[in-house]
């Protein structure tokens, strides 16, 4: 499935949020679903435990109205960041257009930021993906915490973002970052519409 | 006031059940006052009664803007009466109704038992008539049953028409919801509305509410199929998404679903995680002092401004890349859709990887819509039937609709007449059906003479069809092409009924078949149960055989074994020569193998046909696949095809039988598969949205891992 549907002129586009567990994907969700106007919200489903840690996936419908003709939905996802959920994660990864690397600015889940990074770019080869082709971003989230708690954007940089990818510090639970990062990875998903080879090649080759 | 335009006459679909009502209804629209005073409508609720009402008042405003029109339930009336009186201005409420050209009564049952308020009735309604102004009633049982009510009223009540709407028949059913369907702009697969309007609901309203159901269905992805209609509108659907959620809840694990907008309120979006992060034991405290990122610092959250800017930021990447000449072609598809025409060679367009010759594509189709419109144009001047016929809204087509043109200004379009790829030289006779054969031949060389109606029955495949498209050619023939065959199959003919009921033409519907001069049926079992298709077929009938024309019906069963078929026309399918056709006998399939043997090119000597012969066979069909069968598996095997070979593919080994290729399924399956996807899908792009979910087990095993 094409991003761009010019025949029923739509632009459905999904963009996944991963990272480790308890990184703050769901909290990205939450704060977007808060800022969207009260006409425009759709219903965002949660498959949580008891103790809110998402257990399969968070689906967060966006509907932008009609742009430039086109009916513009945006599709926003996150995968269970434990790391035991990887079959689930897999799943969720799938049809993707592009991929929030949410990761974790506390010194002590360094390792587990790496970790998670792998595990993405496995699972997008085991989607017969090219990972340096999918849209990605980094978001450096918690910034917020405590100088001595966390890690810099800088340190992040150094140890994630090999590729030189956008990147964002951001606060979810506040929201700083949020929309930046979307705005982001949006504006990246969008590009690839100017290049409708590479863009089947990529994301939309997922699956199946 | 209902007259919002919602209800209207064109959409209101009329079949037998409630033609009388509607007459009526359109009557007084066009002339309230004049006929029919006052009008009682009555009906079981959920089946029309207050869209007819409202269709009448909506058509009344049309015709006399001017009008002073009125529409209240009872319950309505009840109220302001007992306001009025309260507030002592009883009289002024009397002067306002008294003004009234047009009182449409809804509810009118509720009268039970309220003495004043029929009273009150009586009066008002006496003004009303006296000055010759119209009061239309609906209620869910006639006058005389509203129980509790003056006499006097009731006299009244009925005094003008009493019209009841009985529930709706299989083809006005199938109507209403291909009509239905068309306003949600939802398209099914062949046979599933069909299939629904099968389901025995008590009215339109769950009829429509079953339709809602598959519409929704649709639109978490895949097909409706006709085989999973009555399961989804049956069974209690829960959303298809959740199921693994609820198998999951079985064993037990902790898990809540939350559609999160009661957990999300207003600006407290983000509490409900909040208190998991800052639990007591988490050495985390996010205290508000500490100095945080530069970048956060700066950043505010706005209110949903935020929301608004990245729409805008979206819209003008959108605008940067979406390509400008996909966007005319897309904006040319959209305009010519919306015009009703076939769009199939610009939608090929779109998907070209580089630009075509925008212009000159966009102009030929332009100038072929101009081409069809002019002959559309020519066409309604002969022949009304013909104008909007898809011939002339599809321009890839224009060719055929300059034949349709050609052949209807030369003469009027019957019905479709017999395939000629049926010949009765090519139709072989054995002892189990000359009988029907020989039958057949008379009445081919004295049409209408002979046998009227002939009535051909047998199993299926024992070559019904071929014969009675045969004959409909050799009658044709011998006429030298004076007179006009029809040739349908029973389900065509009961479509093209739900068609013309749809689109109000069955008056010109009936008239094409009325004008026929011999009529061929196959497959009548097909209108078992379908009443109004047999009122037709009945009048239908008559009309033709009245005129001495030749009529001719293929059943799979004979007249007296056909379920459901009302007895009047039982006994005219009874009344010419009824024959049966048998599973072919030896001599026959001999014949027969011989035949197909031959057209395979395959030269076969008389042992391996006696051998093929004493084999049963209960169809033609079945002889003709059982040589597709040996041939191929004899191309395959590369050798020539001998007795000895057909022993050993036919009786011998299963193993390397070649099965008859699957090509009919997978062509189905990727027809279905390309079929359009459902335009409302919303968010539920197959693709892009995670239904597959890993089975229970494996669930489990990795929560618990």
């Amino acid at each position: 499935m094409s991003l761009v549907n010019y025949a029923t002129r739509e632009i459905t586009c999904k963009i996944v949020y991963y990272g480790p567990g308890r990184s703050g994907k769901t909290t990205n969700l939450h704060y977007i679903y808060g800022q969207v106007p009260q006409e425009r919200k759709g219903k965002m489903v949660s498959l949580a435990t008891q103790t809110d840690r998402t257990l399969f996936f968070d689906f967060l419908p966006l509907d932008l109205g009609t742009i430039s003709g086109f009916t513009t939905k945006f599709q926003l996802y996150t995968v269970p960041g434990q790391v035991y959920y990887q079959t689930t994660r897999k799943l969720v990864l799938q049809g993707a257009d592009g991929v929030v690397f949410v990761a974790d600015s506390q010194r002590r889940q360094l390792e587990e930021n790496v970790e998670s990074f792998q595990d993405l770019h496995a699972n997008l080869a085991e989607h017969g993906v090219d990972a340096r082709a999918v849209p990605l971003v980094l978001q450096y989230n918690k910034q917020d915490l405590p100088r001595d708690l966390i890690v810099g954007a800088d340190e992040l940089e150094d140890t994630l973002n090999f590729r030189g990818v956008p990147h964002f510090a951001a606060d979810a639970l506040h929201g700083p970052g949020v929309f930046e990062t979307l705005r982001g990875i949006s504006e990246l998903v969008l590009k690839r519409l100017s290049a409708p080879s590479t863009a089947a090649a990529g994301a939309g080759a997922g699956g199946r | 006031m209902k007259s919002d335009g919602r209800f209207r006459f064109d959409n209101y679909v009329v079949g037998s059940a409630n033609r009388l009502a509607v007459a009526a209804a359109r009557a007084v629209a066009e002339a309230p006052g004049a006929a029919y005073n006052p009008l009682f409508i009555y009906s079981s609720s959920g089946l029309g009664k207050t869209h007819l009402i409202g269709a009448l008042a909506h058509q009344a405003l049309q015709l006399q803007p001017s009008l002073n029109v009125e529409y209240l339930s009872l319950d309505d009336f009840v109220a302001q009466l007992h306001a009025a009186i309260s507030a002592g201005e009883g009289d002024a409420l009397k002067q306002r109704f008294q003004s009234v050209d047009l009182l449409l009564l809804d509810d009118v049952q509720f009268l039970t038992g309220q003495r004043e308020t029929q009273s009150e009735m009586l009066r008002l309604f006496n003004v009303l008539q006296g000055g010759g102004r119209q009061i239309v009633m609906a209620s869910d049982r006639p006058p005389a049953e509203i129980g509790d009510v003056d006499e006097r009223l009731i006299t009244r009540l009925s005094g003008g028409l009493v019209v009841d709407i009985g529930a709706p028949d299989y083809e006005t059913r199938v109507a209403i919801l291909r009509g239905k369907a068309g306003e949600r702009s939802a398209q099914f697969r062949q046979g599933v509305l069909e299939e629904l309007a099968t389901v025995p609901f008590a009215n339109v309203r769950e009829l429509q509410g079953a339709l809602n159901r598959l519409v929704a269905f649709q639109g978490m992805g895949e097909p409706v199929t006709p085989e999973a209609v009555r399961e989804i509108v049956g069974a209690d659907t829960v959303a298809r998404a959740f199921t693994p959620l609820r198998s999951t809840r079985v064993t037990g694990s902790p898990i809540t679903v939350t559609g999160s907008a009661p957990r999300v309120s207003g600006a407290t979006a983000t509490a409900p995680v909040a208190p998991s992060r800052l639990t007591p034991a988490s050495p985390l405290v996010r205290a508000g002092n500490t100095p945080a990122h530069p970048l956060l610092a700066a950043a505010s959250p706005a209110a949903t401004g935020e929301f608004a800017s990245f729409v805008s930021d979206i819209a003008v990447a959108v605008a940067q890349h979406v390509e400008p000449w996909k966007m005319r072609i897309a904006e040319a598809v959209a305009y010519w859709n919306g015009e009703g025409y076939r769009v199939a060679v610009l939608e090929k367009a779109l998907k070209l990887a580089k630009a075509p010759d925008v212009d000159g594509l966009l102009d030929t189709f332009a100038a072929a819509v101009e081409h069809l419109k002019t002959l559309e144009m020519k066409v309604i001047a002969v022949d009304p039937a013909l104008g909007g016929d898809a011939l002339f809204r599809d321009p890839e087509r224009v060719a055929d609709a300059e034949t349709l043109v050609e052949r209807a200004l030369l003469g009027d379009t019957p019905p479709p007449g017999p395939s000629s790829a049926y010949a009765r030289h090519a139709y072989e006779v054995g002892p189990s059906n000359q009988l029907a054969v020989k039958a057949a031949d008379e009445v081919a060389a004295e049409p209408g003479r002979r046998y009227n109606p002939l009535f051909i029955h047998g199993p299926s495949g024992t070559g019904k069809t071929h014969l009675v498209n045969a004959i409909g050619n050799e009658m044709a023939e011998a006429s030298g092409g004076a007179i006009v065959v029809s040739c349908v199959g029973a389900q065509e003919f009961v479509d093209e009924l739900i068609a013309a009921l749809q689109e109000g033409t069955v008056d010109r519907w009936r008239a094409r078949y009325r004008a026929t001069d011999a009529l061929i049926i196959d497959d009548v079992q097909f209108v078992a149960g379908k009443e109004r298709t047999q009122d037709e077929l009945f009048h239908v009938f008559n009309a033709l055989h009245d005129a001495g024309k030749q009529i001719i019906l293929t059943s799979d069963r004979p007249p007296k074994e056909l379920g459901e078929l009302e007895a009047r026309l039982r006994s005219r399918f009874e009344g010419g020569l009824v024959v049966g056709v048998h599973a072919p006998d030896r001599a026959l399939r001999e014949k027969l193998y011989a035949r197909y043997l031959a057209q395979e090119g395959v030269a076969a000597g008389p042992e391996l046909l006696a051998y093929l012969a004493d084999r049963p066979a209960s169809s033609v069909r079945e002889v003709s696949g059982a040589v597709n069968r040996l041939v191929a598996a004899a191309d395959m095997a590369g050798v020539e095809l001998t007795l000895a070979f057909a022993r050993q593919e036919l009786d011998g080994g299963t193993a390397g039988a070649a099965a008859p290729p699957p090509a009919p399924q997978a062509a189905a399956g990727s027809a279905a598969g390309a079929a359009a996807p459902a335009l409302d899908a919303f968010f539920l792009d197959g693709e892009k949205v995670v239904w597959d979910w890993p089975d229970v087990g494996g669930r489990v095993i990795e929560e618990w891992k």
